[in-house]
């Protein structure tokens, strides 16, 4: 077989790009120093600016950050609601609404604290980072791309999830048509009477659509080289799997580490195995896979780098390494070496790709059903 | 190539077979038209063909079909996959992937070609079908058109010998039409491949056509050549009409056919007696002035003005994305717009949703989105209510409408020709002085649309103002008086049909070009001109 090596050069093997973002996850997950955070997360936009692509899944980090300023906002005004913070420094007072006993341990308003406002915001972001993180594997690579590389044994299962990926959009651009059409029969009302009105005709249409699409599928030999399930792959994967769970077990919670990790190793390379052994009843090829390639690598491993960085700092340094800047009492986080090396990692993969080119591609298409779709894979 | 043999299928729980007793065979190389009324069986026919009827769709097939010595009885649709390609009525909705490099493979992927043979057949089907500049566009992106084009290559790339299309250009503006037109008959002359077309407007391809399959409405099919077939069936396109009132026993297939027997046969015209300028010093019962409507960065809709009298139908055509829409929903008020409007003393922007369609009134293209309740007679009564009309309102238009359709029917199980008569039933219970229509021809049969016809002339009559967006060219020709032409979101020119029509190349009427120079539009405009 000639190799298929002529995928775009500018565009990466998606997992490496998931796996750069589910390594800054890590590491995010392993700090609140609120510096390193903001940092990382100015990273992570700077290269999602750079190395995307103008497709329309391109467009989605703007609405991860929007949903990042969200949960701050949500966290925060929650500590300031039902708080209850330790700390004596108090920003202000609200009317505490008293609650019956068997609330006990709740709170409804009462003194405000700056260190619990500020220990709610660090985890708020810690949290809204790690969300920007999925952002970002989202903008950088195409999830359906993403899911095309699975292996063939989980081929049906990533059929089902890019089709569940695909409905989403276009739910609500029927809906948004069912509601205008609403209008239309001078019926602008909300409420539970409304939704029903829009349900209906919306589930209808979701209805017919999966229909054309399963029919669609069906005519152009969907799951037709599906043969006999091989047999005994079910035991071995279901006993390397239960072998890698124990051993991941054993890593986190003892200390017996050279077992678990022999015991790791064996269920994950069993695992492997199982699935490559079920994939042979599936002669599904794949048009241009993409190749993975050193550049692949280097991003794959930038991100586990980082995320080696951090925890390794945590884990090292008994103090916490200033991952941990403590609230109560209140102290400046401070930025070490290793999380400048950890951001360095973050930005890692600017130098190992190459820019896409930004093909001026206008659309051709403006009418309203278009733009509805459009609308809805922007936000 | 493709045989049946005594096929009948009957779905569970109907009444009496959608099929019944067919046989024919068709030959290697044709393209097969398949014409039939709303409901006679054409996506029965098509389906049964690849075996989703009735692997898919349930019930039971008696008989035998072969489609290239395949029993569809012991293949799956999925094992028929590379013999028969099938492109269903909305390529958008057949899509599997989001892009159209990846579109095309799939078929391919699924069949488990080698990836190096894969990669050529992609590239030989970009270039067959004319859309390799298109390869990495995501495909909601693309023109309806562009769309279509590529639900074909995908199809075709897993090289079948028969490919089945159903309704291929109905959403489609005749620029567009005739895009994928020229693409299917390229396939049939350079590929030889064997292509089965069901379609509703004929006039777009008949002229192509090698046979004819005719669905009487009983369960019959009949195989005839397309001549043979268009003298007798009743499905009429304007050539067939031309045919039957010049009492010609063959139907002529194109323009240039019927032409050149026009000229053989020294027919004359009388120019039709032009129409007396309507009264223009009345009131318009719609003003526009400068609507402009803006989607973003986009604006969609650019200065229009526009006056539209009570009593007149005006024709609103241009390309698909020209705006068509977007001025119809600004106009009701439903979509924020720039400009005036004003109907009578109101602006509809400023009413409630409740009054602005007691003023003007909108039937979208999907009319069926209107529609939420479970039987006909319930969504009669919820618009009475609406209306605040008296009970029963809805119901007697319905019936003057001439779609008297039982009681406790689902308005989902209705013809699309019954359940468009119910949705503008429902929207006239308001009495509105204006009436917008939206495409309302997409997917109606000659019938059904010769009914539609009827409806707005009588609505005319009593005085409503009538605007409708359409690219049946044919159907402008037959309803309107007047025409307004859209391109790129601005009006470019407006008059009498007659004049807009017959003087321009991409939207003349049949007739038109038929007995150019004289000004004729319709086949009844002929009829009168021979009298």
């Amino acid at each position: 077989m000639v190799a298929e090596g002529t995928a775009p050069l500018t565009s990466l093997h998606p997992w490496a790009w998931w796996c750069w973002a589910i390594g800054i996850g890590l590491a995010v997950s392993g700090t609140t120093n609120p510096l390193l955070l903001a940092l990382i997360a100015t990273a992570m936009v700077v290269v999602v600016m750079l190395r995307r692509s103008s497709a329309p899944w391109a467009r989605s980090v703007r609405a991860y950050l929007l949903l990042s300023l969200f949960v701050i906002g949500m966290r925060v005004l929650f500590q300031v609601l039902i708080g209850g913070g330790t700390g004596e420094t108090v920003l202000f007072t609200l009317p505490e609404i008293p609650l019956p006993e068997w609330a006990a341990g709740i709170r409804l308003g009462g003194a405000v604290t700056l260190e619990g406002l500020i220990f709610t915001l660090y985890d708020a972001l810690r949290l809204a980072v790690m969300l920007l993180c999925i952002g970002a594997a989202n903008a950088l690579a195409n999830p359906r791309q993403a899911l095309r590389s699975v292996p063939a044994a989980l081929y049906e299962a990533s059929v089902a999830v890019v089709i569940a990926l695909s409905v989403a959009p276009q739910l609500i651009e029927s809906a948004q048509r069912v509601r205008k059409a609403r209008w239309l029969r001078g019926d602008a009302g909300t409420g539970l009477r409304a939704l029903g009105a829009i349900a209906l005709p919306v589930l209808a249409d979701a209805i017919e659509r999966s229909m054309s699409l399963a029919a669609g599928m069906e005519s152009r030999g969907f799951a037709r080289t599906q043969g006999l399930p091989v047999k005994r792959t079910l035991p071995v994967m279901l006993l390397s799997v239960m072998v890698a769970t124990l051993g991941a077990f054993l890593l986190l919670s003892t200390t017996l580490w050279e077992l678990a990790v022999t015991l790791l190793i064996v269920g994950l390379v069993g695992t492997g195995f199982g699935l490559r052994a079920a994939g042979t009843r599936l002669q599904v090829t794949r048009y241009r896979p993409h190749p993975w390639g050193w550049r692949a690598t280097g991003v794959a491993a930038s991100g586990l780098l980082a995320a080696a960085v951090v925890m390794g700092t945590g884990w090292l340094d008994p103090t916490g390494g200033g991952l941990w800047p403590s609230t109560d009492p209140l102290e400046w986080p401070e930025l070490t070496a290793p999380m400048l090396l950890a951001i360095a990692f973050v930005l890692a993969p600017l130098p190992l790709t190459i820019p896409r080119r930004f093909a001026a591609v206008s659309s051709v298409r403006t009418d309203v059903r278009v733009r509805g779709l459009r609308a809805v894979s922007r936000s | 190539m493709i045989t049946f043999e005594n096929v009948s299928v009957t779905y569970a729980g109907a009444a009496r077979p959608t099929l019944r007793d067919v046989s024919f065979t068709l030959p290697e190389g044709d393209l097969c038209l398949v014409v039939g009324t709303t409901g006679s069986g054409k996506s029965t026919l098509l389906g049964a063909m690849n075996g989703l009827v009735p692997h898919f769709t349930g019930g039971t097939l008696q008989g035998r079909v072969v489609v290239g010595g395949r029993d569809t009885a012991r293949y799956r649709p999925r094992d028929l996959a590379d013999v028969v390609g099938y492109v269903g009525q909305d390529p958008l909705r057949g899509f599997v992937t989001d892009t159209v490099e990846d579109e095309i493979a799939y078929g391919m992927e699924q069949l488990g070609v080698d990836p190096v043979a894969m990669r050529k057949r992609v590239e030989e089907t970009l270039d067959v079908m004319g859309i390799a500049d298109l390869r990495r566009r995501p495909l909601i992106e693309l023109s309806g058109g562009q769309q279509q084009r590529v639900a074909i290559a995908s199809v075709l790339a897993a090289h079948p010998k028969v490919l089945v299309l159903d309704e291929p250009t109905s959403a489609l503006d005749p620029t567009a039409a005739q895009d994928v037109l020229s693409a299917i008959s390229t396939l049939v002359h350079e590929v030889g491949l064997t292509v089965v077309l069901a379609e509703h407007r004929l006039e777009r391809v008949m002229h192509a056509a090698d046979s004819m399959i005719w669905l009487p409405g009983d369960g019959t099919a009949q195989l005839g050549s397309p001549a043979a077939v268009l003298s007798s069936a009743d499905v009429t396109p304007p050539l067939a009409a031309l045919a039957r009132t010049l009492s010609w026993a063959e139907v002529p297939l194109s323009v240039r056919e019927a032409r050149r027997k026009v000229q053989a046969l020294g027919l004359s015209l009388a120019a039709p007696a032009t129409e007396p300028a309507a009264a223009s010093d009345d009131q318009p019962a719609l003003t526009a002035r400068d609507v402009e409507v803006r989607y973003g960065e986009i604006s969609a809709v650019r200065g229009v003005d526009l006056d539209l009298h009570g009593g007149d139908v005006t024709a609103l055509l241009g390309r698909n994305g020209s705006g068509k829409s977007s001025l119809l929903w600004a106009l009701q008020g439903a979509l924020s717009c720039a400009g005036e409007i004003r109907v009578g003393a109101a602006d509809p922007r400023k009413l409630s949703a409740a009054d602005a369609r007691r003023v003007v009134t909108l039937v979208p293209q999907t009319a069926a989105d209107l529609l939420y309740l479970p039987s006909v007679a319930a969504e009669c009564e919820q618009a009475d209510r609406e209306s605040s009309a008296e009970a029963g309102t809805a119901r007697a238009i319905l019936r003057r409408l001439g779609a008297d359709v039982a009681d406790d029917h689902d308005p989902r199980d209705l013809s699309e020709g019954q359940r468009l008569a119910l949705v503008l039933a429902i929207q006239l219970t308001a009495r509105p002085q204006v009436l917008l229509l939206d495409e309302p021809t997409r997917g109606l049969d000659y019938q059904s649309k010769a009914q539609l016809h009827g409806i707005i002339d009588a609505l005319a009559a009593s005085g409503v103002a009538v605007l409708i967006s359409t690219h049946d060219v044919e159907f402008a020709a037959l309803a309107s008086r007047k025409l307004l032409l859209m391109a790129d979101g601005e009006v470019i020119a407006s008059g009498s049909t007659s004049d807009l029509l017959t003087s321009s190349p991409a939207y003349a009427p049949q007739m038109a070009k038929v007995f150019a120079p004289v000004p004729v539009l319709t086949p009844q405009d002929v009829a009168k001109g021979l009298a």
